[in-house]
């Protein structure tokens, strides 16, 4: 096989390395590595963590791309000794998600369902048609009888995965308990795991014989479209994050500093942008970049590519016109904060500005940077939705938590209701936005050394 | 009996820990009676009269106790019933009067609307009465129609009372009602309220941390240590003869131009937490005659002479309390005089800023607001100038400008002569390390993100390049020493420390680049009395020991006759009156200068 390195693979990497430079650094400094034994020590936080590093776990198993080689042709040659690649890259998830990915059903079908959601003609052995819910080609397939075996064989099947859930959770503990022995939130941390295994364990052994969450309308599966998703929603939560920051906090906060022309100057570039309806520019922006790219599709050996360029694209726009609202929080906050005794002391040592800006006023905003930013990533992953529904989001074949309720959306006039997808796609993005948040809170609260002491 | 106050227990529960700020406080305000409760800041005497009010924080309870309002008992009451003698037959003027007044109604609506609430009245006569109001706390007519933001903190605080009278209230509580408030204004509001305690006959409760505003105030003073009454007497007595040894220390340790030259007694160690289990004397830690029995028995309020309670059971016992004295000083040497021909550490000749006004939509300069306007002074090495006037005199501008923090718009700064006015870069940077600056509160002076090791040790990082991280460390630790901080404070947040300690900080912080002089801006205006003792000994010894000029802004006139050598009256931007701090406390030649001591509190009643 040949790897393959997308653009945002490559960022997804790069901010992972980044991440793991700063816990390095962290731990070799004792007043820098105090306020994280404090995240470490508070459940709720921990409990959050865990949950983001299995979302982030994914996200990375996503981003791990190649392309098979396509078995050699018949008679065993090689066209000139070459190995073909197949054109479609894939990742080191839809490997593990193999079974998921073949096991295409003809349309909708309710979770565990064994029956097509849909009547449809069907021709009997005898000749007769009638029309009938046809039987899944992949879920329940096992059965014989579809309707009467199926809630004692789902339950046979989700007790032996909680079974194997439960095993691997307590090989986890075994290998976990040196480094947690230490924590005050041990416990939490266990039954975190523990809930995170028996979920696991339960959908990894139902999951190969039925469709937990139903499947779309094509036939797809709704749970490996959701695992698809959650690459794309931390991506353009975390990239546009990351183009977002230096733009508002180097804006914002030098604005709100110098004051003067540098002020003038930041407040009519986010005024300005402010003053045209986001969509608009986005959609705009996008218009542009898809007609560019796709007059050059010699650019791009693979369709995922192409979809990759776009979403990093995406996420660069949003940056862009994102960064306001957060700079405009910083220039007042700087605003106050520069006027503060401590800066005017450190002035009348002669600190550079730079120093100044370092050292006094960004450690007393980034409260503000931490919580917005935390906002914003939620808020990011439902302005994608909405761009997905004008046409201006990722690209259509791409799988998103807005391509999936995008597609929701027009079934829920349905009678009886579609609701598996917008459920499946809402319960995942909760979770995720969920546990960013409430970890977020906690980081915040540790690293304010005013709350220390409060309970 | 106006007010009656028995066992007053107030409880906050925080988790598992139960604090009591105020644990059994008896009081009584009787009609045309003035009560001072005196106490310095967390002792609980705030907690006390918001319990009157039943406005207690969320979290805070009241847990036992009672308090009657001519016989009908207060804490009964249900809430509706409550909300009528709120503002009505029990009133009370918070001390922030920025914050108390709604800034989107006139005055006038304010007070008509206490006046319906409470009075119901309507039409013609609530006219009347809205300007009888008004005439009474000397505001004029036309002032009705004025925001808040259109008056002065002065004119609020009687809008303010003006509101409060409307109910006829039987009681007034007033915390600390002119703590934010100028000295002159301050004697104005206070013979105000006084004047309206004796006209209406009513009780006044007035909550103050300041023992010259009690002595001019009350007819009985109540002294409050750590949530407990610790001294309840008239207040000939109290300040005739006091009996309670934490009474006494709070006496000497008042800066004053007798004891020149003298260190101050300090109290020392804290006031012990809330939730802190006392079993003995509340006081025993922090007084000097402390014996065993203070610790181990429970000290019960008792009458030791007609009229006059007291917590301690030395007095009047087999072992009474030994007579206190203060510590000999060791006197300062006659600061400057011998120097006074040298060149002078700091001159500033004719400085003046002026801010322009800017106005219209091409931002045309309207006008000049003088700040600081023609300033001379010059200060010599140890020497203390004091800079005495009230606030928007210019007294920051112009440390702010002398530190060349802001530009000066005109005149020159001399720092050992030579002129640093037109200075830039890197030549500037180095003149900074001859003057440091000292704010006036040490909770917005401290970077809360940094350690107190690297905030003393940013001067030295920046002007001191070339000390290495070790020698810094030293360094660091030994102006932890010299401002009698332990060691290990350096790996500390600021939060951890009291008042009194972050301004050893920021003291700490001012020396670390070896200044020649330190600008003092009311360095000791945001603590209370017993550490500013400590600070102004700290100061004192600074100076003994190292030869520092003080350049020491302030508007508290007992610590300038306590520590001048010099004094220069700041106002509107001029230096109205300068000379020698005996001569001019004693007989000033400027009116102004009068004025300011006319209006300092402590001499007596009016």
């Amino acid at each position: 096989m040949m790897p393959v390195l997308l653009w945002t693979d490559g960022l997804i990497f790069l901010l992972v390395a980044g991440l793991a430079g700063f816990v390095f650094v962290v731990r070799r400094h004792e007043h820098l590595a105090a306020p994280w034994r404090r995240v470490a020590g508070d459940p709720v936080g921990m409990a959050a963590a865990v949950l983001l590093l299995c979302f982030t776990g994914i996200a990375v198993l996503d981003s791990l791309h190649f392309r098979p080689a396509l078995p050699a042709g018949p008679g065993g040659d090689k066209l000139g000794g070459e190995i073909q690649y197949a054109p479609e890259v894939k990742s080191l998830l839809d490997r593990a998600l193999a079974p998921l990915i073949e096991h295409q059903e003809k349309s909708y079908s309710a979770p565990f369902a064994s029956r097509l959601f849909i009547r449809e003609a069907i021709t009997l052995a005898d000749g007769r048609t009638v029309r009938d819910f046809p039987r899944l080609q992949y879920g329940g397939a096992a059965l014989a009888d579809p309707d009467a075996g199926r809630a004692g064989d789902i339950l046979v099947r989700a007790a032996a995965g909680l079974a194997g859930g439960l095993a691997v959770w307590l090989l986890l503990a075994w290998a976990l308990r040196r480094p947690l022995r230490r924590s005050a939130a041990r416990g939490t941390i266990l039954y975190t795991l523990l809930a995170v295994c028996l979920i696991v364990g339960a959908l990894a052994a139902l999951a190969p014989h039925y469709h937990v969450f139903g499947t779309d309308k094509v036939g797809q599966d709704v749970l490996y479209a959701t695992l698809k998703s959650i690459r794309t929603g931390v991506l353009i939560g975390a990239l546009t994050t990351l183009i977002t920051l230096p733009l508002a906090i180097g804006l914002g906060v030098s604005a709100g500093y110098f004051g003067g022309r540098v002020d003038d100057v930041v407040q009519y570039l986010y005024t300005t942008l402010n003053a045209i309806p986001g969509v608009l520019l986005i959609a705009a922006a996008v218009l542009m970049m898809q007609t560019q790219l796709e007059t050059h599709p010699d650019w791009f050996e693979t369709g995922a590519e192409r979809a990759d360029l776009r979403l990093l694209f995406l996420c660069m726009i949003l940056g862009m016109t994102n960064w306001t609202g957060l700079a405009r929080l910083l220039r007042g906050e700087t605003l106050k904060v520069r006027e503060l005794d401590y800066v005017v002391a450190a002035r009348a040592f002669g600190v550079s500005n730079t120093r100044i800006l370092l050292r006094h006023i960004l450690p007393n905003v980034q409260h503000i940077v931490l919580i917005s930013v935390v906002m914003d990533f939620s808020g990011l992953v439902l302005a994608e939705a909405v761009l997905s529904y004008v046409g201006v989001g990722v690209d259509p074949g791409m799988m998103s938590f807005g391509n999936m309720i995008n597609g929701a959306r027009l079934e829920l006039a349905r009678e009886p209701v579609v609701w598996w997808q917008l459920v499946a796609a809402f319960a995942f993005m909760f979770v995720l936005v969920l546990s960013a948040n409430l970890f977020a809170d906690s980081v915040r609260d540790a690293l304010d050394p005013r709350s220390r002491g409060r309970s | 009996m106006s007010l009656v106050v028995k066992d007053l227990r107030v409880e906050i529960a925080t988790g598992e820990r139960r604090l009591i700020p105020v644990d059994g406080v008896s009081i009584e305000v009787a009609a045309n009676e003035c009560v001072v409760l005196l106490g310095e800041s967390g002792c609980g005497k705030s907690l006390t009269a918001l319990a009157l009010m039943r406005l207690l924080p969320d979290g805070a309870g009241i847990a036992d106790g009672d308090a009657l309002l001519d016989g009908e008992s207060l804490f009964d009451l249900p809430e509706r019933a409550m909300r009528a003698v709120r503002g009505g037959r029990l009133a009370m003027i918070f001390q922030e009067p920025m914050t108390s007044l709604n800034p989107v109604l006139t005055i006038g609506q304010q007070i008509e609307e206490s006046l319906t609430l409470h009075r119901d009245l309507r039409g013609e006569q609530l006219a009347v009465e809205v300007r009888r109001l008004l005439a009474a706390v000397g505001l004029p007519g036309e002032r009705l129609s004025a925001y808040p933001s259109q008056l002065s903190g002065g004119q609020r605080q009687r809008a303010l009372i003006a509101m409060m009278l409307a109910g006829e209230p039987s009681v007034l509580i007033a915390d600390e009602p002119t703590t934010a408030l100028d000295v002159t204004v301050q004697a104005q509001i206070l013979r105000l309220l006084k004047d309206l305690q004796r006209q209406r006959g009513m009780g006044l409760l007035l909550i103050t941390h300041d023992l010259d505003v009690a002595r001019d105030m009350a007819d009985r003073v109540a002294v409050m240590y750590a949530g407990q009454i610790v001294e309840w007497t008239t207040r000939e007595r109290l300040y005739g003869s006091p009996m309670h040894p934490y009474t006494r220390r709070l006496f000497q340790v008042l800066p004053s131009a007798v004891r020149r030259g003298d260190r101050l007694v300090q109290i020392s160690g804290r006031v012990p937490p809330p939730d802190a289990q006392i079993v003995g004397c509340r006081f025993a830690d922090r007084c000097s005659d402390a014996i065993e029995a203070c610790r181990a028995d429970a000290q019960g309020l008792r009458e030791v002479a007609p009229g006059h309670w007291l917590r301690c059971g030395r007095v009047g016992s087999a072992s009474p309390l030994p007579e206190v004295k203060p510590e000999a000083g060791e006197g300062r040497p006659a600061a400057g005089l011998t120097d006074r021909l040298a060149t002078p550490v700091l001159e500033l000749r004719d400085l003046a800023v002026h801010f322009p006004i800017r106005k219209g939509l091409f931002q045309r300069v309207a006008g000049h607001v003088k700040a600081v306007d023609g300033v001379s002074l010059a200060i010599h090495a140890g020497e203390t100038l004091a800079l005495v006037g009230e606030s928007g005199c210019g007294k920051t501008t112009l440390a702010r400008a002398a530190l060349r923090l802001i530009e000066p718009t005109g005149g020159q700064v001399l720092l050992s002569g030579e002129d640093i006015g037109r200075l830039d870069g890197e030549a500037l940077r180095r003149k900074r390390t001859a003057m440091q600056i000292v704010f006036q509160d040490p909770f917005s002076s401290l970077n809360p993100r940094m350690r107190v090791g690297d905030i003393i040790a940013e001067g030295l990082a920046a002007l001191r390049p070339d000390l290495d991280a070790a020698r810094r460390a030293a360094r660091v630790a030994d102006l932890l020493d010299r401002v009698g901080l332990p060691r290990d404070a350096a790996g500390r947040y600021p939060h951890e420390f009291s008042g009194g300690q972050r301004q050893r900080v920021a003291i700490a912080r001012a020396l670390a680049v070896e200044p020649r002089l330190l600008i003092c801006d009311e360095p000791t205006s945001a603590l209370d009395v017993s550490v500013q003792a400590q600070i102004l000994n700290l100061l004192a010894d600074l100076q003994r020991e190292q030869g520092l000029a003080y350049l020491f802004i302030t508007h508290n006139l007992p610590v300038v006759a306590y520590l001048a050598d010099r004094v220069a009256v700041m106002y509107q931007g001029r230096i109205v009156e300068e000379g020698e701090a005996g001569a001019l406390l004693s007989a000033p030649t400027h009116e102004y200068t009068r004025m300011l001591l006319n209006s300092a509190p402590g001499r007596g009643p009016a």
